[in-house]
C-alpha cells in the first residue's frame, strides 16, 4: 500500500507530500529526500534519449526492508515519488505505473488551473481526494 | 399586537433593574413592530413571556450598523445577557441604546432616558421607511427584496445600466439553504450589499412561521454575532423560498442554491459576452483569472471554484462552465460553503441543456471542433511536444475515438453526437466518479499513444516521398549534376530566375551612356547564344526590347529546352517514385547529353559573368563621374545664388 506520495518540483523542493501513518512522517520525508538522489542518477543515465512515456516511469528506485520506493519523472522534471509498503503482496509494476499515470493526470489538471502558480504548494482538494483514494485503495 | 409597551417595559423593567423607560408614541409603535418581527410566532400571544428570537434580534442589531463591540455592550446593558433572552423589556432597552449609540451617546442606561431619535436600521435601497410601515406594506417589501441590491458591481465591472439585472440574479442563492447568516460576517462587502442583506433580514423577520428553530441558539447576544448554525436557518430559508416561489420564475424550484435562475443566467451570459464576444468560444484561463480575482475572494477558494467548474480541465471556460463558476462565486460571496464536488445543476451539460438553442447549433460543432483540437492541442502537445499541424486532425480524430470508446464502455445513450465536448460532459454526468478516469483516458492516449501518433504521422508520409537522388549521376563526380538538375527542376517547377544568363541586358531606363553600352552589349549577348540552337538567338533579339527580366528567363529557356526534354523524364520519374530501374538506362544516355549541354552552359555563364563584371565596373565609373559633375554644378549654383537676405 502506498504509504507516502510526494510531488517534488524541478528544483527539488516538495510541492506536495503526504503519508498515511501520521506518525513517523519525518521518516518518510527523509526517505523521499534521499530518493531524489537516485532519481537524479537515473535521469542523467538516460542522457538525451528520447523521452517517451516508458522512460517517465523510473521504476523501483531502491528497496529497504520495510518498503520500496518508486519514482516517476515528467518532462518538466517534476518528480513523483511513491513509497510502498513491502509487506503488501508485491504490487505489480503495471499497477504502480497506473498509479503514477493518475498522479500525472491530476497534476496536469492542477496546472490547468489559472489560479495555481507553478511552484506553489499544491492545495487542491481534487488532488487530495485522488491521493487519498490511491492510498486507501492500494491498502 | 403588544399591550402598552410602556407598561410592558415598566413591568419587566424589574428584570433590568427597575428601569422605567419613557417611550414616545412613535417609539412605542416602532419597537413593538420590531419586537413582533423578532418574536417567534407562537409566543406572540404572551408578550411578557415572549422572547425575541436571538438570531433575528442579532440580525436587526447588525442592521443598525453599529460596531460589534457596541452591540455587545448594548446587549449587556439591556440585561439580555443576564436574563438569557431578549424579553420585551430587554428588547426595547436595546433599541433605545441603539438609538443612543447611533446618536453618538455612550451606551449607558442613563443615556436612554433622554429623548432620542428612533434607532436607525440599515435600510433597503429606496424603501427604508417601508420596513417600519404597516404589515401590509411588508408584502411590498417582500416583493422588492428579491430584486434588492446585491452590489456585485462593487467588485465586478460597474454597469450602471444593468443594475436591475444584477440585483435580481444573485438573490436566489440567498433564499436557499445553508449558512446564509454567516454572510453577515462579511462586513467587507459593500454598503449596498449589506443593505440588501438586511433587507433580507427584514424579510426573515417577516416570516413568522419559522422561529422555533432559532431557540436552539445560545444566549441571544454572543451567539448572534458569531457564526450561526446552518440548521437554524434552514427552516428560515425554506419559508423564504416558499415566499419567493410565486415571485421567481418557474425555473427556481426546490431550495437549490446551486440552481441558476433565468435572471442569473442572463447576467452571467452578459458578463461572458463582455469578456468574450463569441458565446460559443472559450474564455482563456488568464482572462477568467483576472475577472474572478475582482470578486476579492481568496485565491485558494477561487482555485477550488475553478477546479469545480472546469470539468474538462482544459484551462478555459465555456459558457456553461463560466456560468457555473460565476454562480459558485456568487454563492460563496453570499456565504455558502463551496461544495466538494460540482452540484448536478451546475454541470455544464445540464446548463447547456437548460440554456437550449445556441449551444446546440450544429455550427457550434465547427467552432468546438476547431477550438477543441486547439485546446487539446495546446494541452496534449505541450506534453508530447509535438506541434506539427498535421496532427490536429489526427488528434481530434483520436480524441473523438476515445470519447466514442468511452461512450460505448459506459453504455450511455447519448443522443447528441456531433459535439465532442458534449461527449465528455455527458459521460461526466452519468458516471461522476469515473470522470477522472474518463478524462485520463483521452489524455493517457496522448501520453502513451505517442507511438500511435508517430505511426499516423509516418503513415501520411508515403504519399509524398522525398525525391529520390539520381543514382545515374554517381559517375559525374566532378560535376555536381544532382545539384544542377535539382536547380533546373526547381526552375522549371517554380519558374525561378535561373542562374545568371550569359549577358544581362542593361536597364533601359538608365541614362544615355548606358544605352550606348547597351548597344555594345548586344554583340556580346549575341555571341553566347550563337553557341546554342538557332531558335534561341532569334528569340533573344525579339525579346531584347522587353523588360530585362523576361528576356533573361526566356533566353535561358531555349537553352534549357534542350535540357528540359531529357530532364523531364528523370525528374518525372523521381517525383512519381517509380522504381529507378527502367528509367535508369535512358537516363544514362540522356545524362551524357546533359553533361555536354551543361558544360557549354557553364562556359557561357562564365563568359556572361565576365561581361557583366566589365559592364559593372564601367557603369560604376560613369556613376562616379556623374556624381562629380553633380557636385560641381551644385557648388556653382550656390555661388551664383544671390546672397540671402540678412
Amino acid at each position: 500500500m502506498a504509504v507516502c506520495i510526494a510531488v517534488i518540483a524541478k528544483e527539488n523542493y516538495p510541492l506536495y507530500i503526504r503519508s498515511i501513518p501520521t506518525e513517523n512522517e519525518l521518516k518518510f520525508h527523509y526517505t523521499v529526500h534521499t530518493s531524489l538522489d537516485v532519481v537524479d542518477e537515473k535521469i542523467s543515465a538516460m542522457g538525451k534519449a528520447l523521452v517517451d512515456q516508458r522512460e517517465l516511469y523510473l521504476g523501483l528506485l531502491y528497496p529497504t526492508e520495510d518498503y520500496k520506493v518508486y519514482g516517476y519523472v515528467t518532462n518538466s522534471k517534476v518528480k513523483f515519488v511513491m513509497v510502498v509498503d513491502s509487506s503488501n503482496t508485491a504490487l505489480r509494476d503495471n499497477e504502480i505505473r497506473s498509479m503514477f499515470r493518475k498522479l500525472h493526470n491530476s497534476y496536469t489538471d492542477i496546472m490547468c488551473n489559472p489560479f495555481y502558480n507553478p511552484g506553489d504548494r499544491i492545495h487542491s482538494r481534487a488532488f487530495d481526494n485522488m491521493v487519498t483514494s490511491m492510498m486507501m485503495q492500494v491498502c | 399586537m403588544e399591550p402598552g409597551p410602556a407598561g410592558a417595559v415598566g413591568g419587566t423593567g424589574t428584570g433590568s433593574g427597575a428601569l422605567f423607560l419613557p417611550l414616545s408614541d412613535s417609539e412605542q409603535q416602532r419597537y413593538s413592530e420590531l419586537f413582533a418581527r423578532c418574536c417567534p410566532p407562537g409566543a406572540a400571544a404572551a408578550p411578557p413571556e415572549a422572547a425575541a428570537g436571538g438570531s433575528s434580534v442579532g440580525e436587526l442589531f447588525r442592521a443598525s450598523q453599529l460596531p460589534p463591540d457596541t452591540l455587545h455592550q448594548i446587549t449587556e446593558v439591556c440585561g439580555a445577557k443576564r436574563v438569557g433572552y431578549f424579553g420585551p423589556a430587554q428588547f426595547y432597552i436595546a433599541l433605545k441604546l441603539i438609538a443612543a449609540a447611533q446618536s453618538g451617546f455612550p451606551v449607558r442606561i442613563e443615556s436612554i432616558k433622554n429623548e432620542l431619535p428612533l434607532p436607525r436600521f440599515m435600510a433597503l435601497k429606496n424603501d427604508s421607511e417601508i420596513r417600519y410601515g404597516n404589515p401590509a406594506e411588508l408584502h411590498g417589501v417582500k416583493f422588492q427584496v428579491p430584486h434588492a441590491t446585491l452590489e456585485k458591481n462593487s467588485y465586478k465591472r460597474t454597469d450602471e445600466g444593468d443594475k436591475q439585472e444584477h440585483k435580481s440574479p444573485p438573490m436566489s442563492p440567498i433564499c436557499s439553504p445553508p449558512a446564509s447568516p454567516s454572510s453577515y460576517q462579511r462586513t467587507s462587502l459593500s454598503y449596498g450589499y449589506g443593505k440588501s442583506r438586511n433587507g433580507l433580514e427584514q424579510q426573515h423577520g417577516a416570516s413568522y412561521e419559522v422561529r422555533h428553530s432559532t431557540h436552539q441558539q445560545d444566549g441571544p447576544s454572543s451567539g448572534n454575532y458569531g457564526a450561526k448554525s446552518a440548521c437554524a436557518c434552514s427552516t428560515l430559508n425554506r419559508s423564504l423560498s416558499a415566499e419567493r416561489e410565486p415571485l421567481d420564475s418557474s425555473a427556481h424550484y426546490a431550495d437549490d442554491p446551486w440552481r441558476i435562475t433565468e435572471e442569473q443566467r442572463d447576467y452571467y451570459v452578459n458578463q461572458f459576452r463582455s469578456l468574450q464576444p463569441d458565446l460559443n468560444s472559450f474564455i482563456s484561463g488568464s482572462v477568467a483569472k483576472n475577472f474572478f480575482t475582482k470578486s476579492k475572494l481568496p485565491i485558494p477558494e477561487l482555485s477550488h471554484i475553478w477546479e469545480l467548474s472546469d470539468v474538462d480541465c482544459d484551462g478555459a471556460l465555456t459558457l456553461a462552465e463560466f456560468c457555473a463558476a460565476f454562480h459558485l462565486v456568487v454563492a460563496r460571496k453570499n456565504g455558502y460553503q463551496l461544495p466538494e464536488t460540482l452540484p448536478e445543476t451546475l454541470l455544464p451539460d445540464y446548463l447547456q441543456a437548460a440554456s437550449l438553442k445556441p449551444l446546440h447549433d450544429c455550427t457550434l460543432f465547427d467552432s468546438y471542433s476547431e477550438s477543441l483540437p486547439g485546446n487539446q492541442q495546446t494541452r496534449d502537445f505541450n506534453r508530447t511536444e509535438k506541434t506539427s499541424a498535421e496532427e490536429v486532425p489526427d488528434n481530434s480524430a483520436l480524441i473523438q475515438d476515445a470519447k466514442k470508446d468511452d461512450k460505448q464502455v459506459l453504455k450511455t445513450s447519448i443522443a447528441i453526437k456531433p459535439i465532442p465536448k458534449e461527449f465528455q460532459h455527458l459521460t461526466v454526468k452519468t458516471v461522476a466518479q469515473e470522470s477522472n478516469a474518463l478524462k485520463a483516458r483521452p489524455r493517457s492516449r496522448s501520453y502513451s499513444s505517442t507511438s500511435i501518433e508517430d505511426a499516423m504521422r509516418k503513415g501520411e508520409e508515403p504519399p509524398t516521398p522525398p525525391p529520390r537522388p539520381q543514382k545515374s549521376h554517381s559517375r559525374a563526380s566532378s560535376l555536381d549534376l544532382n545539384k544542377i538538375f535539382q536547380q533546373n527542376a526547381q526552375a522549371m517547377r517554380s519558374g525561378w530566375l535561373p542562374p545568371p544568363p550569359p549577358a544581362l541586358p542593361p536597364r533601359p531606363s538608365v541614362t544615355q551612356t548606358e544605352q550606348v553600352s547597351e548597344v555594345e552589349l548586344h554583340p556580346q549577348m549575341n555571341r553566347p547564344p550563337s553557341q546554342t540552337e538557332e531558335n534561341s538567338s532569334i528569340k533573344k533579339e525579339v525579346v531584347l526590347a522587353q523588360p530585362p527580366s523576361k528576356p533573361v528567363r526566356r533566353k535561358f529557356r531555349p537553352e534549357t529546352q534542350a535540357l528540359e526534354n531529357p530532364e523531364l523524364s528523370p525528374t518525372i520519374n523521381v517525383t512519381s517514385s517509380l522504381p529507378a530501374v527502367k528509367p535508369h538506362l535512358p537516363v544514362q544516355k540522356q545524362s551524357s547529353k546533359q553533361k555536354r549541354a551543361i558544360q557549354t552552359a557553364i562556359r557561357k555563364n562564365k563568359e556572361a559573368n565576365a561581361v557583366l563584371a566589365r559592364l559593372n565596373s564601367e557603369l560604376q565609373q560613369q556613376l562616379k563621374e556623374v556624381h562629380k559633375e553633380r557636385i560641381a554644378l551644385e557648388t556653382q549654383l550656390e555661388q551664383l545664388r544671390p546672397v540671402t537676405v540678412l
